[in-house]
C-alpha cells in the first residue's frame, strides 16, 4: 500500500472517518494534474526528459498530457515567449477552465532571461498569472520536478472557494481578465 | 562567368549612373545611383546572357554617422552560370525610399516586409507593406543604430547593479 497517498488530516473511528471537504478535493487534485505544455525552446527538452522514464513525471499523476487547453489544470511555459507569442500564450491561459495553475519553467518564461531586447516578452508574468516560478537556464529535470510538486503543495492547500474570492478577482482584473 | 563580362554588360548599359564596380573578397559588389537600383536588377533579370533570376535577399543598413545615411542591399544569383552578385544603393532620406522590387520578383514582397519592419524603408509600389516579423503595435525600428538594445519596459533593473 506504499504507493497510496496520505489521508489528510481528520477523524477516524470505526468504519467512518471525517474531515474536510477541501482535504479531499485538494488531495484528488493534487494526484491528478493534467499539464498543458507550452514548450517553446531548450527548456522544452528538458521537459521531455521530465516527461520520458527516467525522470518519470507519472509517479506524481501527471503523466496525461493535454494537449488541449479546455481539459488541462496546469500550464507549463517552458522556454523563450516572443512578444508576438504572448497573445497566443494568453488565449492559451483564458481557454483553460478554472482552477488552473501556471508553471514557469526557465529563466526565459519567468524573466526574459538573457534575452533582454525588444521583441523577447520580459516574463510571462506580465500578461498571465505565475503560481511557481522555476530557476535555471535551463533547469534540470529535477528542478522542474521540484516545481510541479510545489504546485502539487499549493493545489492540495487551496480552499475550493478561493477562485471565488475577491482577492483573485481582483488578481483576474489586474490581467485584464475576468 | 567572369566580374569583367558583367562590368561590361553594366558599364554599357548604365554608364556613370554606375558609382563603384569591385570585388568584396570573392563577390562582385556593384554600388549604383538611388535612381538606377531598380532598372539595374530589371536589367539583370531580363538580359538573355546574363540571366540573374533569383533574388536571395534584400536589406536595409544603416550608418547614422554617414553621408548618406541608409542603403539597400540586393543579393541576386544566376543559376545558369552559378554566379553571384552584390548590388547597392545609397540614400540620405529618412525615411528612405526605394521602388519596388516586386513586380520584379514576387519573392521581393516578404523580404521588403522584412526590411520595412526593421529599418523603416518605403517601398513605393509595395502591394502591402506592413510589419512581418514584429508585433503590429511596435514603436519605431530595431535596427536602426538609434533604438535602445534592451527592452525599455524592464522596471527591475537598477543601473547601479550593473556599474553603469
Amino acid at each position: 500500500m506504499s504507493n497510496i497517498t496520505k489521508a489528510p488530516p481528520g477523524y477516524e473511528g470505526p468504519g467512518f472517518f471525517a474531515t474536510k471537504i477541501d482535504a479531499v478535493v485538494g488531495l484528488a487534485r493534487k494526484n491528478s494534474l493534467w499539464p498543458l505544455p507550452f514548450a517553446t525552446s531548450c527548456c522544452g527538452i528538458e521537459f521531455m526528459s521530465t516527461m520520458a522514464s527516467h525522470y518519470d513525471l507519472a509517479r506524481f499523476g501527471s503523466e496525461r498530457l493535454s494537449f488541449s487547453p479546455r481539459q488541462a489544470d496546469l500550464l507549463m511555459v517552458m522556454g523563450t515567449i516572443a512578444k508576438k507569442m504572448g497573445p497566443v500564450l494568453r488565449q492559451v491561459y483564458e481557454q483553460m477552465a478554472e482552477p488552473r495553475w501556471v508553471l514557469s519553467v526557465g529563466a526565459c518564461a519567468s524573466s526574459g532571461g538573457i534575452f533582454d531586447t525588444y521583441s523577447v516578452l520580459q516574463g510571462i508574468d506580465r500578461i498571465i498569472p505565475v503560481d511557481v516560478y522555476v530557476p535555471g537556464c535551463p533547469p534540470r529535470p529535477e528542478q522542474i520536478l521540484d516545481g510541479v510538486m510545489r504546485i502539487q503543495e499549493l493545489v492540495a492547500s487551496e480552499s475550493i472557494r478561493r477562485r471565488d474570492s475577491a482577492e483573485y478577482k481582483e488578481l483576474m482584473a489586474s490581467y485584464g481578465m475576468q | 562567368m567572369e566580374s569583367a563580362f558583367v562590368s561590361e554588360k553594366i558599364k554599357n548599359r548604365f554608364g556613370d549612373r554606375i558609382l563603384l564596380d569591385e570585388m568584396s573578397g570573392d563577390m562582385q559588389c556593384i554600388t549604383v545611383k538611388h535612381d538606377g537600383i531598380h532598372d539595374l536588377v530589371r536589367f539583370l533579370y531580363d538580359d538573355e546572357e546574363l540571366k540573374f533570376r533569383f533574388l536571395t535577399s534584400i536589406n536595409g543598413m544603416h550608418f547614422p554617422d554617414g553621408p548618406e545615411k541608409f542603403s539597400i542591399v540586393i543579393h541576386l544569383h544566376a543559376w545558369t552560370h552559378n554566379y553571384r552578385l552584390r548590388l547597392k544603393a545609397y540614400t540620405s532620406q529618412d525615411p528612405p525610399v526605394f521602388p519596388t522590387f516586386t513586380d520584379i520578383f514576387p519573392a521581393a514582397n516578404w523580404m521588403e516586409r522584412e526590411t520595412y519592419d526593421f529599418f523603416g524603408f518605403r517601398f513605393t509600389g509595395h502591394p502591402d507593406l506592413r510589419r512581418i516579423l514584429n508585433v503590429d503595435d511596435m514603436v519605431g525600428f530595431p535596427m536602426r543604430k538609434e533604438f535602445p538594445l534592451e527592452d525599455q519596459a524592464r522596471y527591475d533593473k537598477d543601473d547601479k547593479m550593473f556599474g553603469r
